[in-house]
């Protein structure tokens, strides 16, 4: 099966309609776009007109948010079918997907739903991915999730859930360090701590955003991924810390909500690429 | 199992605030919370409706932010999207503005709902290129009766007995200018390149063209509107017609033809 990943190792942005015409214009010099794969299952129109545009002059990363890989239920075959027929259109240089479900009885929930980590869950969420790699002919990067409530039935760390289903399937991990904040916040646990912990050597690639902050009922910090704001502080310095593990990994910077213009993206993109720089080259991982 | 069941009482108390929380969640500090559990079915509901928004811009703008929000959430309440293509998502929504009572002052609000989602449907069909009328002209005029059009995949057609194609047009403008909104309309919605166009057919051309999108020939197309008013010219019909872009391909016999 080919690599997962070849994306470069440098700042890359979510790509949004936006932003279409002037990065066609203007040509800013970022490392790759990513884009959600859902928004562009339409048959044709402007939307794929622009992301030919762009995919001929960018590397593409394809992340998909709606395959219900954590879900007990089968995969949507047609929801395959689809991520099948945008890999095969634009050759995007990765795809990853979540840790998460979204599908039920009702229809399509539309949030990155949570699942308690058991064997069972393990066992399912491997023959998923599994399932979703021999179908697309590609390794994928499995994020891990941002939480707000824990399962009482839960008798695997998630760090070691992670590991496992990347050991039994060969998937990559695409690692959000804002989402380690957010559960760090939501669940007294120390940011620091997990990445000491997190399996790097498996990490293609890294997500970072903003978060927003309310309280709980008790009245403690409850953080919310909210993807509409700058990354936090304490979210860049845990990342310069991941980045002292890992080494330069490809970075997206995700702002999905509140879209601002392009020059606010550019400058968090330049951020990354500054950070990513200031690695010694002794540190850097080998590939 | 265990897994399965979990899923559904989580689901079931998303879609339902008064349901007392699922069992066997928990926090750090040892009990469930139902604040956090709030963040989740605050993330389904507010995306959804913030589809709703994105996807119909005139019905918000007609009853405004407040208005839309929970016209939005009750749609929301009742109907999931099908999968997880957004994109799609709202087919339903008119007929159940249609049906929500607090609506029904403006009788043509689901009629523009509808215009709006054939909108959508427009901007994100398979692209074509649309025929000229010179490749028209290329096709032996004793043929001509039995030719069918081949509709380019983006063209759709809503008949109203609303205005519902100068509504729209008044409401993409800044200023909305007044508009008789009692007059019956036709609008066809195509996209040959890459922009959506709505337009406004004359009246007694609607039948015709109908009968043209739904496969008749020419001939039986002219026919079915043979007792339209007297303003009808089936010529230049079909010319409007393919002029806007709205035909991809034509068929003669069982042969079709492309551009």
């Amino acid at each position: 099966m080919p690599p997962c990943n070849n994306l470069p190792s440098r700042a890359g942005l979510g790509l949004k309609p936006e932003h279409y015409g002037e990065i066609l214009s203007d040509r800013p010099d970022i490392g790759f776009f990513e884009v959600h794969a859902e928004n562009y299952m339409g048959e044709g129109g402007p939307p794929h007109r622009y992301l030919s545009a762009i995919a001929e002059r960018y590397p593409l990363s394809l992340h998909g948010v709606g395959l219900s890989i954590g879900g007990s239920r089968d995969l949507d075959q047609a929801h395959l079918a689809r991520l099948k027929r945008l890999i095969e259109r634009y050759r995007p240089v990765s795809f990853s997907e979540h840790l998460a479900w979204s599908t039920h009885d009702s229809g399509y929930l539309n949030d990155l739903l949570p699942l308690p980590y058991t064997d069972e869950t393990l066992n399912r969420v491997c023959a998923h991915v599994g399932e979703v790699q021999e179908t697309l002919g590609t390794r994928m990067l499995l994020e891990n999730p941002s939480t707000y409530l824990l399962f009482e039935e839960s008798t695997i760390d998630e760090i070691d859930f992670l590991q496992a289903i990347s050991e039994r399937t060969g998937c990559g991990l695409l690692l959000d360090v804002n989402n380690v904040m957010v559960s760090a916040i939501n669940h007294r646990l120390d940011a620091y701590d997990y990445i000491r912990r997190f399996p790097v050597e498996r990490v293609g690639e890294i997500h970072l955003a903003g978060y927003d902050e309310t309280a709980d009922e008790a009245g403690e910090r409850l953080a919310i991924d909210a993807h509409a704001s700058t990354v936090h502080d304490d979210v860049f310095a845990l990342y310069e810390f991941t980045l002292g593990r890992t080494g330069p990994i490809p970075t997206l910077v995700e702002w999905d909500n509140d879209v601002p213009d392009f020059p606010t993206l550019q400058a968090e993109a330049e951020r990354v690429d500054d950070a990513l720089a200031r690695l010694p080259a002794a540190g850097r991982r080998v590939a | 199992m265990q897994h399965a069941q979990g899923e559904a009482r989580f689901a079931a108390a998303l879609a339902d605030p008064e349901l007392p929380l699922p069992e066997g969640l928990t926090s750090a500090r040892g009990e469930a919370d139902r604040l956090r559990f709030a963040v989740y079915r605050n993330n389904v509901h507010v995306s959804l409706v913030e589809a709703l928004v994105r996807a119909f811009p005139v019905v918000h703008r007609i009853v405004g932010d407040a208005f839309f929000r929970a016209m939005a959430r009750a749609y929301v309440a009742e109907h999931k999207p099908e999968s997880a293509v957004l994109i799609r998502y709202g087919s339903s929504f008119a007929d159940f503005v249609a049906g929500f009572p607090p609506a029904h002052a403006l009788a043509y609000l689901a009629d523009v709902a509808r215009l709006e989602y054939a909108w959508s449907e427009a901007y994100h069909a398979a692209d074509a290129d649309p025929i000229s009328l010179q490749d028209l002209a290329t096709v032996a005029a004793d043929l001509l009766p039995d030719v069918r059009l081949i509709a380019h995949p983006a063209t759709r057609l809503l008949s109203s007995g609303h205005a519902i194609g100068s509504i729209w047009s008044a409401h993409q403008q800044e200023q909305v200018a007044r508009v008789q909104t009692s007059q019956p309309e036709t609008v066809l919605v195509t996209r040959p390149q890459a922009e959506v166009k709505a337009s406004v057919l004359p009246e007694d051309d609607a039948p015709f063209i109908a009968a043209l999108l739904a496969g008749d020939t020419i001939g039986e197309a002219a026919g079915k509107a043979g007792t339209g008013g007297h303003g009808f010219d089936p010529g230049a019909a079909l010319a409007g017609l393919i002029s806007l872009g709205a035909v991809s391909g034509l068929q003669i016999n069982t042969q079709e033809t492309f551009r």
